[in-house]
C-alpha cells in the first residue's frame, strides 16, 4: 500500500517550492495546518450550532453519521496507516454495541461507563484476533476477517449466551436523558449528539496523535516496507497486532455509541453488510486520510436514501452507480480529491 | 464534490417533501411504512409494492372517506438500525398520521418503544410474533396475521379432538419463532401438556441436518410429529420421518408450506398426508379459479401491478392487508385523525376480507389487538394442499 499520505509528511505539494527542502516542507505543512485549523474551527462551530437549527430527525442522522465516522476512523488506522485489510469490522462494532446493551439493560450500569469497557474489550478481542492473523497477508487476511463478520450474528443468536444477548429478539435500550439538569435545555437527541461529538473529537485527537507519534511512524513504515521496518528494529508482529487492537477499539466504541443512539441491538443489525458499509466509507473518504472518515460516513448514511429517492426499484443500482462514479472521479477518495484541488489552487 | 452534490440533493428532496406537506395534508391521509426492498429479505418487498398499487387504485377511484391516501414507504433492508432511521424520518420529517404494515420482527421491536412514545398508531404489522398483542404496554401497536402462538394452539386443539390417545413429539427451531409455537401449543393443551408432549427436540439454524433429532423423537414412541421448522429443515424432517417409516400424524408450521421450496425437495411421496394450517386463499389453488374475490384480485394485479407475481402469496397478502386498511379508514370516517384511525383498527367486529378463507374474519377490541385468530387445516395430497374440516378458532379474548 504505497499511498501518498498527508498526515504522514506534508505531502507532495511541498516539493514544488524553490526553498531548501526541509524548510519548504515545514512551510507547506505549516500553511496547510493553518488552512486545516480554519476548516476545523468552522466545522466545529457548525457542528455545535446544528442541533439548535435542525429537527430531531436530522440531529439523529448526524449523530449516526458521527458514529459511523468513528468506526471508519478505526478501520482507517488499520488499513490506511498500517496497511492491513479487514472485512470484519462489523464484528467489533457488534461487540461494542452488545457491551453497551448488556451493561445498560442487564446490569443497570450508566451508559457513560459502557464506552471505556467496550473500548478495552474490543482492544483485547482485536489484539487477540490480530495475533494469529499476522501470518495472513492482504487478501487472505481479508478472508479471515470476512469469516469473523459472517460468524458474529450467529454467535449472538446462540442459546448459551441467550440470557445475556436476548437471542434473536435482541435487547431494547432505554434512551438516556441529558444529565446535570441539562435536560431542561437539551432533549435526549440533542444530548446524545453532543455526547457523540465529544467522544468523536477525543478519539480523533487520539488517532491524530497516534499517527504522528513514534508508534504511528512505525505503523506506517510497516505498511510501506515491512522488511525495511523490521531491519530498522520495528517489532512488526507486536505493532501489527496492536494496530488491530486499536482499530477494533475505535470501531467498538462506535458500536457502543450506535447502540445507545439506535436504542436497540439484535443479530440482524450486524450482518456482513455493516462491515462492507464501513469499508465503503473508508474508501470513499480516502484511505490513510483521517478526516475522510466524516465524508465516508456521510456517503454511507445519505447516499442509500438519495438512491431510493431516485428509484425504489433500482435503488441498489443507483447506489452502485454513485459508488462507481466516486471511485472513478476520485480514485483516492475524498481525501485524494481534496489534495488534488489544494495542489491545483496552490499553483 | 460528489458528496456535496448528493447532500444538496438530499436537502432539496427534503425541502420538496416538507413543502408539499401542508398543502397535501388538508385532504390526504399520510400512511408511513418500511419494508425490505433490498437485502436478504427483499422478496417481502412485493407486499409493499402491492399495497402501494392498491392505494393507487383507491386514489384513482376518488380515495377513501373523501380523502386521498399518501403512502410513503421506505427501504429498511431488513436492518433494525435502518428501520429506526426510516421510521424517524416518517414520523418526524414526513409527519405521517399512522404507520402500517412495517415488516419484520427485529425491525418492529427496534421501533416499537419509540413509536408508542410518539403516540403514532403502528397498525397491522407484517410479522407472526405474538408480542404485538399487548394493548396495556403498547397501545399503538397491533398485529394482523395469525401469530405463531395462535397457529400452535390451533394444531393443539385439532389434535385433542381428532387423534386418539395422542403422544406428541415436537421438533422446533431454537429461536423466538420456534418458542412462540411451543407456547401456543402448551397453552392450548393446558394441564394435559406435560403428559401429552412426550418429546421435544430443539435444533439450531447453524446445524447441517435434523436427522438425529428426528430419530430420537421417533424413539419416544410418539404418534404425532409436530415440525416447527423453516423450509430447509422442514424438508429434511419430512423426508427423514418418511424414510424411517414413522407412521405419525405429521404437522408442519405454516412458514414452510411452500410446495416448491419444501415439499418437492422432501419428495411428494414422503410429503403425502402432512397437515398444516392456512388463513389466506392460495393464489394457485384450483378451487379459487372461479372465486369472484380472486378474480377481482387478478384484475387489480393486471391493471395496477402488472409486474407482480400472481403465483406468490405475498401479493395476496398485500392485497388483503391493504383492504383491511381501507376498511379501517372508511370506519374512521371523514376527517379522521390518528386517534380515530387507531380506534377503528382496534374495534373491528367480525370484519370480512376477500382474501381470507371463507369463515375467517377479523376481530379486535380494547384487550385484543390480534385481528386474525382462526385458521383452517389443509392436508397435502401428494400434489397440492387440500383444505379440510371446520375453521378452528383460537381467539385470545
Amino acid at each position: 500500500m504505497a499511498m501518498s499520505d498527508e498526515t504522514m509528511t506534508g505531502g507532495a505539494s511541498g516539493s514544488a517550492k524553490a526553498a531548501p527542502v526541509p524548510k519548504g516542507r515545514a512551510a507547506a505543512a505549516g500553511g496547510k495546518s493553518t488552512l486545516g485549523q480554519a476548516v476545523f474551527v468552522i466545522l466545529l462551530l457548525g457542528a455545535l450550532a446544528l442541533p439548535f437549527i435542525f429537527k430531531n430527525f436530522t440531529i439523529f442522522q448526524m449523530t449516526m453519521l458521527m458514529v459511523y465516522a468513528i468506526a471508519i476512523l478505526g478501520l482507517n488506522l488499520l488499513t490506511g496507516i498500517n496497511g492491513q485489510f479487514s472485512l470484519g469490522h462489523g464484528a467489533f462494532y457488534a461487540v461494542g454495541a452488545y457491551t453497551a446493551a448488556i451493561m445498560m439493560e442487564n446490569l443497570g450500569i450508566g451508559y457513560v461507563w459502557t464506552l471505556p469497557v467496550a473500548g478495552i474489550l474490543c482492544f483485547v478481542v482485536g489484539f487477540l484476533f490480530g495475533l494469529p492473523a499476522l501470518r495472513l497477508e492482504g487478501i487472505y487476511l481479508a478472508l479471515a476477517t470476512f469469516a469473523l463478520a459472517v460468524a458474529t450474528p450467529q454467535f449472538l443468536k446462540l442459546t448459551p449466551f441467550e440470557h445475556w444477548t436476548g437471542g434473536v429478539q435482541g435487547i431494547v435500550i432505554i434512551k438516556p436523558d441529558a444529565p446535570f439538569g441539562l435536560d431542561a435545555v437539551l432533549n435526549a437527541d440533542q444530548w446524545l449528539y453532543f455526547f457523540t461529538l465529544a467522544v468523536g473529537l477525543f478519539l480523533y485527537w487520539l488517532a491524530r496523535n497516534l499517527v504522528r507519534s513514534r508508534t504511528g511512524r512505525a505503523l506506517m513504515a510497516i505498511r510501506d516496507n515491512p522488511i525495511a521496518a523490521r531491519s530498522m528494529g520495528v517489532n512488526t508482529s507486536v505493532y501489527k497486532a496492536t494496530a488491530f487492537g486499536i482499530s477494533a477499539m475505535f470501531t467498538g466504541i462506535a458500536g457502543c455509541l450506535g447502540a445507545i443512539v439506535i436504542q436497540f441491538v439484535a443479530p440482524d443489525s450486524f450482518t456482513f453488510a455493516l462491515s462492507v458499509a464501513i469499508l465503503v466509507g473508508l474508501v470513499i473518504g480516502g484511505v490513510g486520510w483521517l478526516p475522510g472518515a466524516l465524508l465516508g460516513a456521510a456517503f454511507i448514511v445519505f447516499i442509500p436514501n438519495v438512491a431510493e429517492e431516485i428509484s425504489k426499484g433500482l435503488a441498489g443500482a443507483f447506489y452502485g452507480f454513485f459508488l462507481i462514479a466516486v471511485i472513478y472521479l476520485a480514485p483516492q477518495g475524498a481525501g485524494g480529491l481534496l489534495r488534488a484541488l489544494v495542489a491545483k489552487l496552490g499553483r | 464534490m460528489f458528496n456535496r452534490r448528493s447532500l444538496m440533493m438530499a436537502a432539496a428532496s427534503a425541502f420538496v417533501l416538507t413543502a408539499a406537506g401542508p398543502a397535501a395534508a388538508q385532504d390526504a391521509i399520510k400512511i408511513g411504512n418500511t419494508m425490505p426492498y433490498s437485502g436478504p429479505a427483499s422478496a417481502y418487498g412485493q407486499i409493499g409494492r402491492t399495497i402501494e398499487a392498491y392505494f393507487n387504485k383507491l386514489n384513482a377511484e376518488g380515495g377513501v372517506a373523501g380523502r386521498q391516501i399518501e403512502f410513503i414507504t421506505y427501504d429498511d433492508a431488513y436492518s433494525p438500525p435502518k428501520a429506526v432511521e426510516q421510521t424517524r424520518r416518517l414520523i418526524e420529517q414526513d409527519e405521517v398520521d399512522v404507520l402500517f404494515q412495517n415488516l419484520g420482527t427485529p425491525s418492529n421491536t427496534a421501533i416499537q418503544k419509540y413509536v408508542n412514545a410518539k403516540k403514532v398508531p403502528h397498525l397491522f404489522l407484517a410479522t407472526g410474533a405474538a408480542k404485538w398483542n399487548m394493548p396495556d404496554k403498547f397501545p399503538m401497536t397491533t398485529g394482523w396475521q395469525p401469530s405463531y402462538q395462535t397457529e400452535g394452539a390451533i394444531y393443539a386443539k385439532w389434535i385433542q379432538e381428532n387423534v386418539e390417545n395422542p403422544k406428541i413429539a415436537i421438533l422446533w427451531q431454537n429461536d423466538d419463532f420456534g418458542k412462540d409455537y411451543l407456547i401456543g401449543m402448551k397453552e392450548a393443551l393446558g394441564e394435559a401438556a406435560d403428559s401429552l408432549i412426550v418429546a421435544e427436540a430443539p435444533y439450531e439454524v447453524a446445524q447441517p441436518t435434523v436427522d438425529s433429532e428426528v430419530l430420537s423423537l421417533k424413539a419416544s414412541g410418539a404418534n404425532v410429529f409436530f415440525i416447527v421448522a423453516t423450509p430447509k429443515f422442514a424438508a429434511q424432517a419430512i423426508k427423514k420421518s418418511h424414510e424411517i417409516g414413522w407412521e405419525a400424524e405429521r404437522f408442519l408450521s405454516n412458514v414452510s408450506v411452500s410446495v416448491g421450496a419444501v415439499l418437492k425437495p422432501a419428495g411428494f411421496e414422503a410429503s403425502k398426508g402432512v397437515i398444516s394450517a392456512a388463513y389466506l386463499k392460495e393464489a394457485t389453488d384450483p378451487q379459487w379459479a372461479d372465486d369472484p374475490a380472486m378474480a377481482e384480485w387478478r384484475a387489480f394485479m393486471d391493471e395496477y401491478y402488472p409486474d407482480g407475481d400472481q403465483a406468490s402469496s405475498f401479493t395476496v397478502f398485500g392485497y388483503g392487508v391493504a383492504k383491511t386498511m381501507e376498511h379501517v379508514l372508511e370506519q374512521a370516517g371523514e376527517g379522521a385523525d390518528a386517534q380515530a384511525i387507531l380506534e377503528a383498527a382496534t374495534s373491528m367486529d367480525h370484519v370480512e376480507n376477500p382474501m381470507l378463507l371463507p369463515g375467517i374474519t377479523m376481530t379486535t377490541g380494547p384487550t385484543d389487538f390480534a385481528p386474525i385468530e382462526a385458521m383452517q387445516l389443509q392436508r397435502f395430497n401428494g400434489e397440492t394442499w387440500e383444505l379440510f374440516g371446520e375453521i378452528i378458532h383460537a381467539e385470545s379474548s
